[in-house]
């Protein structure tokens, strides 16, 4: 009846029977996701910080095994550490910034990815991707110990549900029985295959890549270490697969991926002795163990809207790419980072249902910026036609002899953040010769500040943020409290270069998921008004 | 940004082509193909201006 479809790393929400299931009517909650993987706990936690009672169903009991996800991005760290959660997975996670590229086995060239400094966190760490929801899973903990309305109920598994103009039923499974539960908003987070996508009968469209890639997950005995870095190998002499990766996770564990083709007999392909055979070619003469393997194929794909009413679409459900670039849990944890805000100003009253929609229409762009992305990179790896795989020989052949080609070698971009360029919720952007990094728009980009990271200064809710300029230190736009962050650019540099540029003083506003709204050289009490409602969507 | 120069501009032709011919002889269709796409992105990114490439392109796709 309740079959786990997979093992799990950590039961951290072991099922016990709610009160709900002894009521004789359905129990109504303001929040109800759907799905406690890193995407359904991440909203949890959002709402939760917000004091918005959030109920977490998942039909397993708590982490599945294996890694899945092992680069976690910059920015996707950054909501983390705004979550409460950020620190744990720097601090276990490893830091690379070399990677080499192989073709048939010679190095064709290597790179440094020489990170900019002053930011609290790395371009990215890799982290198996267990870790980063325990820590999601404890900081969740930690909330509702403290006091937090949220909730997590494991072996809840929803199995049919029903859209209604103000509230949504759920039909849910356990292995008590049935219960109902219902909901004013409900966030599906339930993976790719979205089972209630699929209930709700909506489409998913986009492009399945006709090839499969084995991941092999080994622990390394003896002494014999590879070095922290990325190899990637395009047609390796080995044999072994037509690319093939090979990158470092915490606790000594390597993660290699082999891109096996389309047509494999997957249980063949999976069976240990099978798996060996291909790493111990790969290798050669090493001891390992392994940790974890699967084989998997991808496809990058879309909804046409993440809102349907009262029902949103986040995560993988809602959006999939392929894992080269590593923007799956990243852009996940970015449609969090936007919904969690917007829905809790219209819960409580602040702002018009309307906002909501502006969820779809920005996720909806960093989804299509995130899938054309992986798509090229995707093509690059995989050549789908003769004269594609002409050309990406001929890049690889270039690139030891000539430096021109090497931004064309393309093994996966590192995931970054959009801006929100041209959208409906952005106001003027007012500040004469400001950095482009920094526009209306664009997620705030890090720096030290008096001793400190400015990133902990800023979020969830909107602030002011000024340099070198005069501004109220609150200011109520209609039940919207605005508070003021006041900063000197003498003795920030880095502060000055990445929000001053040529300007001498600058006035940000700041919405609650750390995006800009609005900039100008001053201070104007009916401009920042202007702003705070076309960023509310009141206007 | 520029506009693609579509006018004679290569002092002696008859030299330049032969020279392309012979960058090519001997080379089976495989190793022909590579080094035209060699070629290619070589040049391409001698001109670089993404407007110029866009024209060659578009004439290029002209048949
Ligand atoms: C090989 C591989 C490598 C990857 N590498 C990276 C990477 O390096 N970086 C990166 O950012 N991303 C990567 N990804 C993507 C990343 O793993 C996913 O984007 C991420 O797990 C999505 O999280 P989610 O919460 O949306 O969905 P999921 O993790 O799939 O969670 C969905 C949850 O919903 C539950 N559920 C499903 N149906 C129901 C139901 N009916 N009722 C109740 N609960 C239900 C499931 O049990 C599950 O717990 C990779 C993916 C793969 C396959």
């Amino acid at each position: 009846m309740l079959q786990d479809r997979y093992k799990l790393a950590y039961k951290v929400y072991p099922y016990e029977r709610s009160a709900d299931q002894d009521k004789p009517d359905a129990v109504r909650h303001p929040v109800v996701i759907v799905g406690g993987g890193p995407i359904g706990i991440a909203t949890a936690i959002d709402l939760g910080q917000q004091g918005i009672a959030t109920l977490v169903l998942d039909d397993h009991e708590g982490i599945g095994m294996g890694s899945r996800a092992i680069c976690f991005a910059k920015r996707c760290l950054e909501v983390a550490d705004r979550y409460g959660c950020g620190e744990p997975m720097l601090h276990k996670g490893v830091v690379w910034n070399l990677g080499k590229v192989f073709h048939k086995d010679d190095k064709v060239f290597e790179f440094n990815l020489l990170p900019e400094q002053g930011h609290k966190y790395p371009a990215f760490i890799n982290l198996q991707q267990p870790y980063f929801e325990k820590y999601m899973v404890d900081r969740l903990r930690a909330l509702q110990a403290e006091g937090a309305p949220v909730e997590i109920r494991g072996k809840n598994r929803v199995d049919a549900l029903e859209v209604k103009d103000d509230h949504v039923v759920l039909d849910v499974m356990t292995p008590d029985g049935p219960y109902k539960v219902e909901a004013d908003w409900l966030i599906a987070c339930d993976g790719a295959s979205s089972p209630l996508r699929t209930m709700l009968g909506h489409e998913f469209t986009g492009k399945v890549f006709q090839d499969s890639f084995l991941i092999a997950d080994i622990k390394m005995k003896g002494d014999l270490k590879f070095p922290t870095e990325r190899w990637f190998w395009f047609e390796p002499s080995h044999g072994q697969g037509a690319s093939t990766l090979l990158h470092k996770q915490p606790d000594d564990v390597w993660r290699v991926d082999f891109q096996i083709g389309w047509d494999v007999d997957r249980k063949e392909e999976m069976k240990e002795e099978n798996i060996r055979r291909r790493l111990d070619a790969f290798l050669g003469k090493v001891d390992y163990e392994m940790v974890w393997s699967s084989i998997y194929t991808f496809q990058c794909k879309r909804m046409d809207s993440f809102r349907h009413g009262r029902v949103f679409f986040a995560g993988d459900a809602a959006h999939q790419v392929s894992p080269f670039g590593a923007r799956g849990a990243n852009s996940g944890m970015q449609d969090v980072d936007n919904l969690g805000w917007k829905l809790g100003l219209v819960i409580q009253g602040k702002a018009p249902e309307r906002l909501l929609d502006s969820y779809s229409e920005e996720r909806i762009f960093g989804a299509d910026e995130n899938i054309l992305n992986s798509t090229r990179s995707t093509d690059f790896i995989t050549p789908k036609s003769e004269i594609s795989k002409i050309f990406r020989d001929a890049v690889l052949s270039l690139a030891g002899k000539a430096t021109f080609a090497r931004p064309l070698v393309n093994s996966g971009r590192l995931s970054v953040p959009c801006v929100y360029d041209g959208l409906s919720l952005n106001g003027p952007d007012a500040l004469a010769g400001g950095p482009a990094r920094t526009r209306v728009g664009a997620p705030m980009v890090d720096a030290p500040v008096d001793g400190a990271w400015l990133l902990e200064k800023l979020g969830g809710r909107f602030q002011l943020m000024t340099i070198d300029a005069d501004a109220p230190e609150t200011l109520d736009v209609d039940g919207i409290a605005v508070t003021r962050l006041a900063l000197s650019a003498k003795g920030n540099p880095e502060l000055a270069e990445r929000y001053l540029g040529e300007a001498r003083s600058a006035v940000y506003l700041m919405r609650p998921d750390q995006h800009v709204a609005a900039r100008w050289d001053q201070f104007d009490a009916d401009a920042v008004r202007d702003a705070v409602n076309t960023a509310t969507g009141r206007t | 940004m520029g506009t693609l120069n579509t006018e004679p501009n290569i002092a002696r032709p008859d030299d330049f082509y032969a020279r392309l011919l012979a960058a090519h002889e001997g080379k089976s269709k495989a190793e022909s193909d590579a080094i035209n796409a060699r070629l290619v992105l070589i040049l391409s990114n001698h001109i670089g201006d993404a407007e110029v490439l866009d024209q060659a392109l578009t004439l290029a796709a002209q048949s």
